[in-house]
């Protein structure tokens, strides 16, 4: 049962990422109805600034403690990924709005290429190993010594995701500017007329879920000690598909997507191999047996398919249930 | 009916009804293709000169041409957005290399297995394009993406527990072309003139490209190319009009993933080595560039489109690099990434300033146009 448990809080702890990402998507897709392409990669700089910040202070005498260099890093992270999102809304969306839908989605491809590649001269092709300014320490979760654990820095990422969600969630019932929001999202026309400014009400919705996506970036190069240029392409897909799961355009169902996106994945890595493993048919022909002797590992599929839990999951809840757990938009208008 | 009447009415009031180029002027028709014909007969041979690379270089673009071509089928005919056509390159790759490579010890000859390729490419687009019919565009982009990593990563990962794909290794000693006893592996000479296994190669292209183009242009025209941009066009009324959506869409998936197989089987023969390496996601946004860039729906804009970005990046490689040099002592920007940096500025400032691409088919344009009108309707879905 360990290895249940443990994978279940890898999985949480993925899943909070995920959701934080999600929610990126899930906000731009409710008020414009149109998926955000490069929120994949507005994740990465994120993770990519906070890590210069973190090398530039670590390096400088190291006087400042581990958390307060985190959170200057993330704090610098939060508007330069802000800055990004508000540009990419002002190129690739907001000439756009009216043409048809294929073209906007093109644009937002286009700067996500460029947004990869300008990462890549900054930050150079290898994978950089994230510092890791907070020492791991486990704390055991169950009696036996080698049984499940869980990290302060995944209870970290947890807690934080938590209060970001929370955070958010005030934010869109209970300010102004949340009623503004909810009701371009309804109606832009109306919300016009009403006096909103809707230009500036999905600018500010881009750079929402940007500041969200620097947060996810830290913690998810943080959580996996490794950042790398390319690193927003398939948690950006993981996190979309996790919205679609949940509902896009609905909040509660980007978290609930991403946290159960988060244990499909991590459950799935944990089980599939047992599951696959051809060895359990060993008494069904005996040339199968004979080659479980010497490799009882006989997988049809392993954790290496860990990626393709994802996209199996997004094309089947595309293909039986494609306004998700929790939404009500349909998907399937041409 | 004013068939007599040359001159008159040249511009396209009607785009269904343009006739094949050449159709209109005959005499000066026929001379122009015979000279383009001369020309590409003849250019192996000066490129040959230049440098063997610039060979290869050329077969590879008319690789994207074919590619180009085939997600032209998809997504500037249909309207149907593949952000992962490479894969059925891939799967196009991987059946010749199976087939003819000491891999499994089978070595079939092209003719056979370039079919098999292109049948079993088809059935990977019915197997894509089934579930994902009902879906509306972006959401289409973005499961075809999930597609394409799938099929990769299967093809990184299949070395286990049975060796199919020899994982990320890939297969080597892939046979080239042969037929009777003529390899196009190996270089010939005719008289005093020496044929490159690189030049063997560009006349079979050719030879293909040249029926894939004219496969395209009849396609455009016919009751199904019509049905297709009926149904990108609006698909809720090209129902209405007794278009049946569903085969219609999935024939598109299946005939731009046949044109995927066949060019990933000719791939796979001319480098004689493949891995799941050339069938990444950029190599699908990359023919993607190409069909936007030379203008989605129009054939001879996404032949444009191909060279163009097949071409321009490997002249940059050849400048870029030694102007650095020269400039800086040192190569500050990999081309490569400037190469990226170029495809992704690409998709954005015709997205922005020539939506409907440099060689705009007439529908698409007007379509950009009308969408640009202020005052029309609020950003039709």
């Amino acid at each position: 049962m360990d290895t249940f448990l443990q994978q279940l809080v890898n999985g949480v702890t993925l899943g909070s990422v995920y959701a934080i990402v999600a929610l990126g998507y899930t906000m731009v897709y409710g008020i414009i109805q149109l998926i955000n392409f490069a929120h994949g990669e507005v994740v990465m700089l994120g993770a990519m600034v906070a890590y210069s910040v973190i090398v530039a202070l670590a390096g400088a005498g190291g006087a400042l403690p581990p958390l307060a260099i985190l959170a200057i890093a993330t704090l610098t992270a939060i508007p330069v990924c802000m800055v990004v999102g508000y540009l990419l809304e002002r190129v690739a969306y907001r000439p756009l709005r009216r043409a048809p839908r294929l073209a906007p989605l093109i644009t937002a491809i286009g700067l996500s290429i460029v947004l990869q590649n300008i990462a890549l001269i900054i930050w150079t092709r290898n994978p950089l190993p994230y510092p890791q300014v907070i020492a791991t320490v486990p704390y055991r979760l169950t009696a036996t010594p080698d049984g499940a654990t869980i990290t302060n820095v995944q209870i970290g990422i947890i807690g934080l995701s938590i209060v970001m969600m929370a955070g958010l969630l005030l934010l869109v019932y209970r300010t102004r500017f949340g009623v503004a929001m909810r009701a371009v999202a309804q109606n832009p026309q109306v919300a016009g007329l009403m006096g909103i400014d809707i230009n500036r009400i999905i600018s500010a919705t881009f750079a929402l879920g940007a500041a969200l996506a620097a947060v996810a970036g830290v913690m998810d190069a943080s959580y996996y000690g490794v950042a790398h240029y390319q690193m927003g392409f398939l948690l950006g897909l993981k996190a979309f598909s996790a919205a679609v799961l949940g509902g896009i355009g609905n909040l509660a169902g980007a978290m609930l997507g991403g946290l159960l996106m988060g244990m499909i994945e991590a459950l799935g890595a944990g089980y599939v191999g047992e599951l696959t493993n051809l060895c359990h048919l060993s008494g069904w022909s005996d040339a199968l047996a004979q080659r479980c002797v010497n490799d009882p590992h006989l997988e049809l599929f392993g954790s290496n398919y860990q990626d393709v839990f994802a996209f199996v999951v997004l094309i089947l809840v595309l293909v039986f249930r494609p306004s998700g757990l929790l939404g009500e938009r349909v998907s399937d208008r041409a | 009916m004013n068939h007599s009447a040359p001159g008159m009415k040249t511009s396209v009031a009607a785009p269904l009804a343009q006739p094949l180029p050449g159709v209109r002027r005959p005499a000066t028709a026929w001379i122009g293709i015979v000279l383009l014909a001369v020309a590409l007969a003849v250019l192996p041979f000066v490129l040959t000169g230049i440098g063997t690379a610039w060979v290869r270089i050329t077969n590879l673009a008319i690789l994207y041409c074919f590619l180009a071509l085939g997600l032209n089928i998809v997504v500037g005919f249909a309207g149907l957005l593949d952000l992962g056509y490479i894969a059925f390159y891939g799967v196009g790759a991987y059946t010749y290399a199976l087939l003819a490579s000491p891999h499994f010890g089978l070595h079939l000859p092209f003719w056979i297995i370039l079919p098999i390729g292109a049948l079993i490419a088809c059935l990977f687009g019915v197997l894509l394009g089934a579930p994902t019919l009902k879906l509306r565009g972006d959401y289409l982009a973005i499961v075809t993406l999930g597609f394409g990593e799938i099929v990769r990563i299967f093809l990184n990962n299949l070395s286990r527990p049975f060796n199919l794909t020899n994982g990320a290794q890939g297969i080597t000693l892939i046979d080239p072309f042969r037929i009777d006893g003529f390899t196009f592996g190996k270089p010939h000479t005719i008289g005093s003139l020496v044929v490159s296994t690189p030049v063997n190669y560009y006349y079979f292209l050719l030879i293909v490209l040249v029926a894939v183009i004219v496969l395209n242009l009849r396609l455009q025209n016919s009751r199904v190319g019509r049905a297709w941009e009926a149904i990108r066009e609006d698909e809720i009324a090209a129902r209405a009009m007794g278009i049946n959506t569903r085969n219609m869409k999935l024939l598109a998936f299946a005939m731009g993933a046949s044109f995927g197989g066949i060019a990933g089987g000719m791939f796979s023969a001319m480098q004689q080595f493949i891995s799941p390496e050339s069938f990444v996601l950029v190599e699908s946004i990359m023919v993607l560039s190409m069909v936007v860039l030379g203008g989605m729906g129009n054939v001879f804009g996404v032949i444009v489109g191909a060279l163009l970005l097949s071409y321009v990046p490997e002249v940059l490689r050849y400048t870029v690099g030694p102007a650095q040099m020269a400039l800086f002592g040192r190569t500050l920007i990999d081309p490569e990434v400037i190469r990226m940096l170029m495809f992704g500025l690409a998709l954005v400032l015709m997205m922005l300033f020539r939506p409907a691409g440099i060689l705009p088919s007439a529908v698409r344009k007007r379509e950009f146009e009308t969408a640009r009108r202020p005052g029309n309707g609020q950003g039709t879905p």
